[in-house]
């Protein structure tokens, strides 16, 4: 337990010591509001689907957790690279608890990080239905952020430098945004894409946020906690085995 | 309880086509400060990592405190501390921070008091709340070394730790291990590049060469095979004066390109 909590410790001072990145972070997330929200906004009125802000809000919340996540996993290439992944490597601890303090650490990051853009979201005009919903909001954040942190993780556990990175944030991590629902309704598309989107675990995770926020979601709440927490344990255990057997 | 803290029989390892370790035997008593020395790529940081479960070998026996570092890494892992050769510090956190953490990974009992003193032994107590990025490579060599020191183990691995320090700090620094050899029976195994520093140090050394071992014994026992007056002349006789190149790990390309980052920046 003291080496889960030590690893998380971690990361939170890591992240909350580096202000400009805390800013950066906020940038994407902002510009897509900005230009999709107003830029969209109109269009999709006329096309009689009502408010696209209320609709895309949930979408950037998931953009923004599946790009912190998947950067604090991957974090530990740098940490290889830099020398500390060793310092934990050969300590008497047991590596499985090592991962899943620095996978809790990263996805509160990316919680926090995405419920700063909540809140710059509700600034912009953006309304939960039922501001209670806001709880249970951030605990589906923070299952979406464990996810893909350890996803993450998982990648960076197989990868030894930077070469790989690029290749899996082309091939994976955009197709998983773009494919995902959330800048666009899963309910219009053609069935190729509705086909993606459902093996897409991001349509899932900004599917709960829309049902909680927004009071209406397309597979059912149910459904969207009960394959996010199957899928994050799958992931878990895929990155326990990976980060085990890391060679130094 | 068997007589030697470290056995390796037959230890092999390759990297593809090479062979950076070839069928090593050797072993350490317990209680004993044994030397482990070798010209750049010889093998030296590839058997200490063997031996500390960083790495798995491709063939051959070894036990740590009668222990299979690959089966039973956990519990090997809780018989040693390691000061490792490149920097393994967290660079964003405080010098306190990396020995905080250290000592919650290790389970360090009564850790404050230990790291106030451990830091001032490096004279870094000063600077315990600077940022390690901000530190001179001296000074992070030194905060890695108060750092495996932090805990007591049974067996202390130090691969190149005086690399880039000052003679004060590597008197102390052989001070301490003396002390805790003395008091507690810790072994001690380490590599140099000084050969007058295993020569003072180590009750035994052995010389490993392209992954074999040339000669191992008493400093004065190795001397003596190759009629040399020092331990230098006996290392370069018996492992030759041509300079050996190696490889810039991906590591070392890494921290280049974040140097002319850095560079740029300024």
């Amino acid at each position: 337990m003291s080496t889960i909590y030590i690893m998380w410790l971690r990361q939170m001072l890591r992240y909350f010591r580096s202000p400009p990145r805390i800013v950066a972070a906020l940038a994407q997330p902002l510009l897509y509001l900005l230009a999709f929200g107003y830029g969209f906004g109109r269009i999709y009125q006329m096309a009689g689907q009502g408010d696209y802000l209320a609709f895309l809000a949930p979408g950037i919340l998931g953009m923004s957790i599946l790009f912190t996540s998947i950067f604090s996993g991957m974090e530990l290439i740098w940490d290889r690279q830099f020398g500390f992944l060793k310092e934990t490597l050969a300590a008497p601890v047991s590596r499985v608890n090592v991962m899943l303090g620095r996978t809790a650490g990263g996805a509160t990051v990316a919680t926090f990080q995405a419920a700063i853009v909540l809140v710059l979201a509700i600034l912009f005009g953006f309304r939960p239905h039922d501001w209670w919903m806001l709880i249970p909001a951030l605990l589906a954040m923070f299952l979406v952020a464990m996810l893909f942190t350890t996803l993450g993780t998982w990648f960076a556990a197989m990868l030894s430098d930077f070469q790989g990175f690029q290749m899996i944030m082309n091939f994976l991590v955009m197709p998983m945004f773009f494919l995902s629902g959330a800048m666009f309704p899963l309910n219009s598309v053609p069935p190729v894409l509705s086909m993606i989107a459902r093996v897409d675990p991001l349509s899932y995770g900004v599917d709960a946020f829309r049902g909680l926020l927004g009071g209406a979601s397309h597979f059912g709440l149910g459904v969207d906690f009960a394959v996010l927490a199957v899928i994050t344990l799958v992931l878990l255990a895929l990155g326990s085995r990976a980060f085990s057997r890391i060679e130094a | 309880m068997s007589d030697a803290m470290i056995e390796v029989i037959d230890l092999t390892k390759k990297f593809g086509d090479v062979t950076a370790v070839d069928a090593v035997s050797f072993s350490v008593k317990r209680g004993e400060i044994f030397a482990f020395l070798g010209p750049n790529g010889a093998g030296k940081s590839t058997t200490i990592k063997m031996l500390t479960t960083l790495l798995r070998p491709t063939s051959g026996t070894i036990r740590v405190n009668g222990l299979d570092p690959h089966k039973q890494a956990l519990a090997v892992r809780r018989s040693f501390g390691i000061v490792f050769q490149d920097p393994s510090l967290d660079d964003q956190l405080t010098a306190q921070e990396n020995m905080e953490i250290h000592g919650a990974l290790y389970k360090v009992k009564d850790a404050k008091p230990k790291i106030e003193r451990l830091l001032k032994f490096v004279d870094l107590y000063d600077r315990r709340k600077t940022q390690v990025q901000k530190f001179s490579g001296g000074m992070k060599r030194r905060l890695e070394i108060a750092r495996g020191l932090l805990h007591h183990p049974t067996i202390i691995f130090l691969d190149e730790p005086t690399l880039g320090l000052d003679p004060q700090t590597r008197n102390q620094m052989w001070a301490y291990l003396h002390e805790m050899n003395k008091n507690e029976g810790t072994t001690v195994f380490f590599t140099t590049h000084y050969m007058e520093e295993a020569d003072r140090n180590a009750q035994r050394i052995a010389i490993i060469d392209n992954g074999k071992i040339v000669a191992m014994g008493s400093p004065a026992e190795v001397k003596q095979s190759q009629n040399a007056e020092t331990l230098e002349d006996a290392f370069l006789a018996l492992t030759g004066h041509s300079i050996r190149e190696e490889d810039a790990s991906s590591t070392d390309r890494m921290r280049t390109m974040m140097r002319g980052f850095q560079n740029r920046r300024r």
